[in-house]
């Protein structure tokens, strides 16, 4: 019965190929203008490492006066002197103190020039914290955190530039004139928005490549590559920005159970209630725990416009899906006498809706091929309208193909039930008569 | 012109009015604020920078290899701005911390007393010598320029508070909007005051995000070379039409006078890439919404075509009958004209209260601005253009029915 429910749709819609075509291309373009800016969404709005995003925690701690704040919202990463603190009480499971920096990477062959790869000093424990594998090696130990070694991690894109994609453990680097040890090459490692770092990166960025201890990039009074915000001027000289209020450093926590978390909030504003009785602090303690999704939300890695272009394409495929309500009625109603032959003939009211919906539904994934095909082309060309760091990101994949697809079937059969309720409806016998 | 029998007769399709009013009422409010935001943005790309964008290209040059001093740092700088300026198709070069467009930088809040709690306004600080202005290709309307002997240097985390300052107009215009700021003192994050000496006609802030909307223009020059060992920025003024060759020959300069350096690819360049980076997402947005919009109007004038085609079907013995008793073509023509009039009237008037709506609902959670009513008015005129047009070849079809329909039957 479907095929011929089916082969019935396509002869009537040859039958007025004009409005046939109208309202493939409008659902064609409804559901292309939607997906498309669904898939930068999606981009956006992934959750990066959604095996741990509960875990990990971001601490934000305010250091600065309330009027200084914006919605009392204390600063979105720490200063030295906190980062510090809170590495040595060591109360979570694993924790890292990070930011980046942007040491040169100097090749052994001197006719070769210097570069610059997006590099981070943090702890050894944040490669198990960000779930981050390893090709060869591995982290770094927290003796040589301790000792502040000259120890790196490389990424795999540039230990197959430097070594070729050879076993480089062992070896040594060269950064800024100064000799490191590789302990290990990670795999690829790319997680976006990079939530690691959301505050400098607003979430998206080049892969991280280089990574080496936090203590030693102090030790090397390596300047951040990153944001370095004051309320005041921290004064001359290395020792004075490590004193200072100003801050530049993110600290995760890792944080398994939520009672753990309870715990280190606890310990948070125990933390800076101390800093208070000291004098540090002349406001009650004022700390946040974020997990990587409330991070993301709270640095706003989804741009605003990705948000409005989204809305305003769901709400164009809304005209489109009324355009094509009014159009399916249109067409249904001009076979009325049709209907009513075949209502006269026996057929159900059921049979009516079966074979009208049908016919709804081929339009539908007609309208979802010619969607398909204009979301191939929309996702290629999404580089002239967002940022070509986010725009890379957005692809047409199988589940996206798949969502044009069943949007615009699905969609479309919607819109047809009040026209195929209206079919359903034709009078048989005044049909007959007026005829 | 007779309303009340279109009014009757409509009130036998109330299915596909309520659909085209619905339609035209979406539209007209996605329409509107569409134009809306692609106006803004639009009126973003074309701010002037005050700079020579024709002419003007900046080097991200960062030093590589084991850690110059303060003294070598300062040496190479010199080295490399005299190399530079001595490049054939180069009018001037001049080091800065950073340049106009740039997407961030160094801005610094700004007083007119030392002890202020409230700070006056903020700016953004550009560092260079005697060089820059002509470099940048900026005018100078007051006041002089640094002297040579006035420029100072700025090593890694060193605080300099320098004892002159050339500030843009928009920015003496804040500080002293009554009388001249030629000579007057401002105090920026510092106790001790630095004298305007001179001031420029337009120079952009390093950032154009929304939140230095309100700071725009608003830029001071600082007498300082930057001598941090991370690197620092070349700015550089080809002559007229040797923009190309000079961009090619200024880093093989650079780099045959000392190779321990990164020329970063992705920052810097032509005054033409830097403003395209700059305004990337403002562009984006405006296409997008220029999209949507038109693809948005050709959609619904297309189905209000099919719709009224479909009636026209329809009514084809009516209008036989209406033409038999006497309806000359043009009273058949003014019938859907009408017809369509009245269901756009209810249209636009649904979709006025919906695009207020939809703007008020930006506003509240997206930041975005309040939408001027002119839109709206501009909006309201183009649907009902558009139905009018859509509606004009159904309609002219219908006139042409000939009145004998009337005595066949379907």
């Amino acid at each position: 019965m479907f095929a011929y429910y089916f082969q019935l749709g396509l002869r009537s819609l040859r039958r007025n190929p004009l409005l046939t075509a109208l309202m493939v291309m409008a659902i064609g373009f409804g559901v292309a203008a939607s997906m498309i800016t669904y898939s930068v969404f999606r981009a956006t709005a992934n959750n990066p490492i959604p095996q741990k995003s509960d875990q990990l925690y971001a601490v934000q701690i305010a250091n600065w006066k309330p009027e200084d704040l914006d919605k009392s919202e204390p600063p979105d990463a720490l200063t030295y002197t906190d980062a510090v603190a809170l590495m040595q009480a060591h109360r979570a499971r694993r924790q890292t103190a990070l930011y980046p920096v942007g040491p040169s990477v100097v090749p052994a062959d001197a006719s070769q020039l210097p570069f610059r790869e997006t590099t981070y000093a943090w702890y050894g424990d944040a490669f198990a914290m960000f779930d981050i594998p390893f090709l060869y090696g591995g982290a770094w130990s927290a003796a040589e955190d301790g000792a502040h070694a000259p120890v790196a991690v490389l990424g795999k894109a540039l230990n197959d530039k430097l070594f070729n994609g050879a076993n480089s453990v062992g070896k040594t680097i060269n950064l800024d004139g100064h000799d490191y040890r590789v302990t290990g090459v990670i795999d690829t490692w790319n997680p976006q928005p990079m939530f690691f770092d959301a505050s400098n990166t607003q979430g998206f960025g080049d892969p991280a490549e280089l990574f080496i201890p936090f203590t030693r990039a102090i030790d090397q009074q390596m300047g951040g590559a990153g944001n370095f915000n004051c309320s005041a001027t921290p004064g001359s000289g290395w020792e004075a920005r490590l004193r200072s209020e100003c801050i530049w450093i993110a600290f995760w926590a890792e944080l398994p159970s939520a009672a753990e978390a309870a715990g280190y909030k606890r310990f948070l504003r125990g933390y800076a209630a101390e800093q208070q009785h000291a004098g540090r602090f002349n406001w009650a303690p004022n700390v946040r725990l974020r997990n990587v999704t409330q991070w993301l939300d709270f640095e706003k890695v989804v741009p605003p416009e990705s948000k409005i272009s989204l809305l305003v394409s769901l709400g164009f495929l809304l005209i489109c899906l009324v355009n094509t309500i009014g159009l399916l009625l249109a067409k249904f109603m001009r076979r009325a006498p049709e209907i009513g032959v075949r209502r006269a003939l026996g057929a159900s009211r059921k049979t009516i809706y079966a074979q009208f919906l049908v016919e709804a539904g081929a339009v539908g994934l007609a309208g979802g091929v010619l969607g398909l095909l204009l979301t191939g082309l929309g996702v290629l060309g999404v580089g002239l309208v967002f940022d070509p760091q986010i725009a890379r990101l957005a692809t047409l994949d199988f589940s996206l193909m798949g969502l044009t697809l069943l949007v615009a079937t699905l969609a479309t059969v919607l819109a047809a039930f009040y026209p195929t309720w209206r079919a359903a409806q034709v009078q048989p016998a005044w049909q007959l008569k007026s005829n | 012109m007779q309303i009340k029998p279109v009014l009757t007769a409509l009130r036998r399709h109330k299915a596909g009015t309520v659909l085209v009013v619905l339609q035209i009422a979406l539209t007209l409010a996605i329409v509107c604020n569409a134009m809306f935001i692609l106006h803004a943005r639009l009126s973003h790309l074309s701010e002037p920078t005050g700079v020579d964008e024709a002419n003007l290209f900046v080097i991200a040059n960062q030093w590589a290899g084991e850690q110059k001093s303060k003294q070598e740092i300062d040496a190479q700088v010199r080295a490399d701005l005299i190399a530079l300026q001595q490049l054939p198709g180069v009018l001037d070069a001049a080091p800065s911390n950073s340049y106009p467009l740039r997407g961030s930088g160094w801005d610094n809040f700004v007083g007119l007393k030392p002890d202020q709690l409230q700070p006056t306004s903020d700016a953004a600080v550009y560092l260079g010598d005697e060089h820059l202005l002509r470099a940048l290709g900026v005018k100078l309307v007051a006041g002089r320029n640094f002297r040579a002997d006035e420029i100072g240097t700025l090593g890694l985390r060193e605080e300099v508070h320098p004892a002159q300052v050339i500030v843009t107009r928009a920015l003496a215009e804040r500080l002293y909007p009554h009388g001249s700021a030629l000579g007057k003192p401002l105090y920026s994050m510092s106790a001790t005051p630095s004298t305007i000496i001179g001031i420029v006609d337009r120079l952009q802030t390093q950032s154009v995000d929304d939140w230095q909307r309100a700071y725009a223009y608003q830029s001071m020059i600082w007498p300082l070379r930057l001598d941090w060992p991370s690197g620092l920025y070349y700015i550089v003024r080809a002559r007229p039409g040797q923009l190309a060759a000079a961009m090619r020959e200024a880093p093989k300069a650079l780099l045959a006078l000392d190779s321990q350096r990164i020329i970063d690819p992705s920052d810097g360049g032509s005054f033409a890439q830097i403003r395209q980076r700059a305004y990337d997402s403002d562009r984006g947005t405006a296409i997008l919404m220029g999209i949507i919009s038109a693809v948005l109007l050709v959609i619904t004038a297309a189905g209000i075509v099919g719709l009224t085609s479909f009636w026209v079907g329809q009514r084809r013995k009516q209008i036989g009958v209406r033409r038999a008793l006497g309806a000359r073509q043009r009273d058949i023509l003014s019938y859907f004209l009408t017809e369509n009039l009245l269901i756009s009237l209810g249209g636009v008037l649904l979709g006025v209260v919906l695009a207020v709506s939809m703007n008020v609902w930006l506003v509240v959670r997206m930041g975005a601005q309040p939408m001027s009513p002119l839109y709206l008015a501009a909006g309201v005129l183009l649907l009902l253009l558009l139905g009018q047009g859509a509606v004009l070849a159904p309609a002219m079809k219908a006139s042409r029915v000939p009145p004998v329909e009337a005595t066949r039957s379907v």
